[in-house]
């Protein structure tokens, strides 16, 4: 991954080193889309969470705002929040549903985000509308190399 | 610099709101609208706000981080903000600094929490040269190793807001309301929030930070001012999120229920005349 611009100019000015993360990991079995969330698909259920290369640059997630039961998600639309280092940053969900199931664990261990970004981490499970939004979504080696030019831009 | 030249120039351009005293509760609803119904990007400067208020970031727990006790006796307003972040008391002698941007704003930036406070220590950085020994320490701004402002951000999908709250100057009292938080960074040490903060009074006036501000944002944007009556536009559906917490939030007891309805009535009453709408400066 190479190190954005200006993390390498604050951090000369700073006089502290920044770790370069090599790789983030991709599992075979999901999507993913653009705003850095997965979804898995088991027939009209999905699951979906943010991906490890979004945790790894959101640093420690010290809070998670969950949607509300029997809510209604948007493909491309904000259903929820992480907060990390000062900052709120949006979930994004990846399909179109109803909101079935939220990991209530998160409220108490908001880190699983960190440590399990694609199991334990889990944010939301949504009764799918159709399948008519796999297709936006990006394969793995599709959203690896998507990663590695978004951080190679920078 | 004109728009036309601004594009010729290839800087970006951003709108500057120059506001004086706007209340707190007021500027947050404005930002928050702005990052979610803008496209455009926008500098907020606001010299000061009305009464004393407590300001939480969105996960702030009110009995965890303030002395609720002391809080409601004396009335004083607490917020839940939208962005991330600890706990600021704030007031007249309080300088806010706002900047909400397209993803793309700025060259190279990527718009994660690190990235953008980094980008930001920049920004100050060139008002303190040979002024004070300023740094972002443990994501905090420090003259030294004294915190001076607090700042937070929020993340959405194609833009973010990063916003301070500088101490130009503060009441010792008001500190007294704070607890101190259950997370706190490690160069603080222990310290009361009085041996923790410092003013920024004792290094310039308000003047010089506030033009030494502009003068660093118009490296990287072309400043422009904006049409107010697009910021006031009623048509807007938006429903900002950062609200004042009732006192039963603030933890007065149910068996003061009674009582509490008065006095709940009275307080948002008391809060609600000191948040009016105010002008642009």
């Amino acid at each position: 991954m190479a190190t954005s611009l200006w993390a390498t100019r604050a951090a000369s000015y700073l006089r502290i080193n920044v770790p370069c993360r090599g790789f983030a990991t991709v599992l075979k079995d999901l999507k993913y889309a653009d705003s850095h969330e997965w979804v898995r698909v088991e027939g009209k259920s999905a699951t979906v969470g943010i991906t490890d290369h979004a945790q790894d640059h959101l640093g420690e997630v010290v809070y998670v705002e969950l949607p509300e039961e029997g809510s209604k998600v948007e493909r491309g639309a904000s259903f929820g929040a992480v907060e990390s280092v000062k900052a709120t940053s949006d979930v994004n969900s990846p399909v179109s549903g109803k909101v079935v199931e939220v990991n209530t664990k998160l409220s108490g261990s908001p880190g699983l985000v960190n440590v399990s970004p694609y199991e334990d981490g889990w944010i939301i499970k949504v009764e799918l509308e159709d399948d008519s939004d796999l297709p936006c979504l990006m394969d793995p080696d599709r959203y690896t190399k998507f990663c590695e030019e978004e951080d190679a831009s920078h | 610099m004109t728009a036309s030249q601004a594009r010729n120039a290839g800087l970006p351009i951003i709108n500057l709101l120059r506001l004086k005293g706007m209340p707190i509760l007021q500027q947050l609803h404005l930002e928050e609208r702005l990052l979610r119904t803008s496209s455009e990007n926008w500098c907020i400067i606001n010299d000061g706000t009305t009464r004393p208020t407590i300001v939480m970031g969105v996960s702030g727990k009110a009995k965890e981080l303030l002395e609720t006790d002391a809080v409601l006796r004396d009335e004083i307003p607490v917020i839940r903000r939208f962005t991330g972040g600890g706990t600021v008391i704030v007031d007249q002698g309080t300088i806010f600094i706002t900047f909400i941007c397209n993803k793309d704003a700025i060259s190279g930036l990527q718009s994660y929490p690190r990235p953008i406070m980094s980008w930001s220590s920049l920004i100050y950085k060139n008002i303190f040269q040979g002024i004070g020994e300023f740094s972002l320490r443990e994501n905090d701004y420090v003259i030294g190793n004294h915190k001076f402002g607090g700042n937070a951000q929020s993340i959405t999908k194609n833009r973010w807001v990063h916003h301070t709250s500088f101490l130009w100057d503060y009441e010792v009292s008001n500190m007294g309301y704070l607890k101190m938080p259950t997370r706190v960074p490690e160069y603080r040490q222990a310290r009361n929030h009085v041996e923790f903060i410092c003013r920024l009074k004792e290094y310039m006036s308000r003047s010089v930070f506030i033009d030494g501000t502009m003068d660093a944002v118009a490296a990287y944007f072309a400043l422009r001012s904006p049409d107010v009556d697009d910021m006031q536009n009623p048509s807007s559906q938006f429903e900002p999120s950062s609200r004042i917490l009732t006192r039963q939030e603030l933890g007065e007891e149910a068996s003061m229920e009674l009582v509490g309805t008065v006095s709940q009535t009275s307080y948002m009453a008391a809060i609600s005349s000191t948040f009016p709408t105010s002008k642009v400066a």
